[in-house]
């Protein structure tokens, strides 16, 4: 009878914590899952295509490397109750503040922009005018925002990430040899040496996995859920849960291409569908399918990640708490950033390829200050009380800083001069 | 005209605007230790160095 008693109390512990986990799940997920968006997939399935598995063990480390950035964001977020664009302004002064904010304005716009291309290619396959996709996603995205609810936005937004998954029947369905990708994948190497080839594509994979916005964009999403201290160890959760996720599509994403596109050249996730259309047509539809459905998860963070940055600073209403009414000027600079991005797209003979390339270029100006200004911000002890870094928390944070500003530099370089890293 | 009028009551409220911001930030509240000189001092240098290289390609586009 103890025994049984003392079985039930654990199990109602355990439903208890799940519930718990479940209403404090979200910013974590949602960066962590639209951190693959568009660009993320593409450089996925082209290192699948060229590399095969054999860089698998990288994408897997990069899960941990995310994860430490991100929840020094929900730490931050959460003892603030501020954004990190104003965390900036008020530490570091106006010079930083403008600098960041404006860097972060431009760079998410010139990324919408690449969600758009990569919404409007997935959508081509299946035979979809470039028009009626960029008016559907509009039209979509303001509807997922302006219900007035930060909850129920949160909730809709967190289905899009389940689809995000679709990758994994994907890999599935193209029965890869899991012994073959246990070997080559999961062993640190570099089979056909460390060319610079390699190298680039090590960079490209830092690249998509930490990008400036998703350090705005978690910052503000935990203020905006009134994340307080004592949910710091659920949040920590739900990014360590979010990580997991991002690491598992991506590294499902090399096993499809590496899988059926091994050495056949491709430049575009949409050209992988298309190619994967005539080896295997629901691979393929699959395919297309994810890279929807990353664009539009990235369309709507990355939207949000200057919506909020803009309301914190120029004192308007930001919550997506608020009606339209109550905060015109926060839908407005939302529907202004995701219309002319949109627009853009629709040019005939609009330079996508070079605005893709630039955005790579634009993301290591911002990257590098805004994890700085992270690690001095988690050191202020005035600031973040018991919540700031400790010893081995810098040690780590440092590192991984010092890294990412070095390896996505020469990747900015490498992409403005080819052939030069 | 009325245009105009109106474009230049937006600049002249967008300016005013900025300023408040400028002078409500305008003594930031981190204190000025050596590693945040040191830091921000690296973050200027880093950013003037790529400021340069761009303009290098920008300027190598143009002329090739």
């Amino acid at each position: 009878m103890n025994f049984l008693a003392r079985l039930f109390y654990r199990y109602r512990r355990v439903i208890k914590a799940i519930k718990l986990f479940l209403l404090v799940a979200g910013p974590g997920i949602i960066v962590m899952v639209a951190d693959n968006d568009a660009g993320g997939i593409t450089t996925y399935l082209v290192t699948g295509s060229k590399f095969s598995y054999s860089l698998i063990w990288f994408v897997v480390l990069l899960g941990p490397v995310a994860y430490i950035v991100q929840e020094m964001t929900v730490r931050l977020g959460a003892v603030t109750k501020r954004g990190h664009a104003e965390a900036i302004f008020d530490s570091f002064g106006p010079f930083w503040g403008w600098f960041s904010l404006l860097d972060l304005m431009f760079l998410d716009w010139l990324t919408l922009i690449t969600e758009f291309i990569g919404m409007t290619a997935a959508l081509s396959i299946f035979h979809v005018p470039p028009l009626l996709t960029v008016i559907g996603v509009s039209i979509l995205m303001g509807v997922i925002v302006i219900q007035g609810r930060y909850w129920t936005w949160e909730k809709i937004v967190m289905a899009f990430c389940v689809l995000n998954l679709i990758y994994i029947p994907a890999a599935f369905l193209v029965h890869p040899s899991v012994p073959t990708i246990l070997k080559e994948g999961m062993i640190p190497s570099f089979p056909s040496g460390f060319t610079s080839d390699v190298f680039f594509f090590l960079m490209a994979n830092i690249g998509t996995t930490i990008a400036p916005w998703m350090v705005f964009f978690q910052q503000s999403s935990v203020v905006d859920k009134r994340i307080q201290e004592k949910d710091i160890p659920w949040e920590r959760t739900d990014t360590a849960v979010g990580s997991v996720f991002t690491v598992v599509v991506a590294v499902f994403c090399i096993i499809v291409s590496g899988a059926l596109l091994r050495g056949v050249n491709i430049e575009s996730a949409a050209q992988a569908s298309q190619a994967l259309m005539g080896v295997n047509q629901y691979v393929g539809t699959f395919l297309a399918i994810g890279l929807f459905d990353a664009g539009l998860l990235g369309a709507v963070c990355i939207s949000l990640a200057s919506s909020w940055a803009f309301g914190e600073i120029f004192g308007w209403a930001h919550s997506l708490n608020n009606k339209i009414r109550e905060a015109p000027w926060f839908y407005v600079s939302y529907f202004f950033a995701l219309i002319t991005a949109a627009a853009v797209v629709l040019i005939p003979g609009a330079p996508l390829i070079l605005i893709t390339l630039f955005v790579q270029v634009i993301a290591v100006t911002l990257l590098p200050a805004a994890l700085v200004f992270l690690i001095l911000l988690l050191n202020d002890s005035e600031l973040m009380g018991k919540y700031k870094n400790t010893l081995s928390q810098n040690i780590l944070g440092f590192i991984i800083v010092i890294a990412i500003i070095v390896l996505s530099t020469l990747y900015g370089v490498s992409v403005l001069f080819p052939g030069l890293v | 005209m009325a245009i105009l009028n109106w474009l230049r009551n937006l600049l002249r409220r967008q300016v005013y605007t900025v300023r408040e911001i400028n002078r409500r930030y305008a003594k930031p509240r981190l204190k000025t230790t050596p590693m945040v000189k040191i830091a921000l001092l690296m973050l200027r240098i880093y950013l003037l160095l790529l400021v340069v290289i761009l303009l290098y390609k920008f300027f190598t586009l143009i002329m090739g």
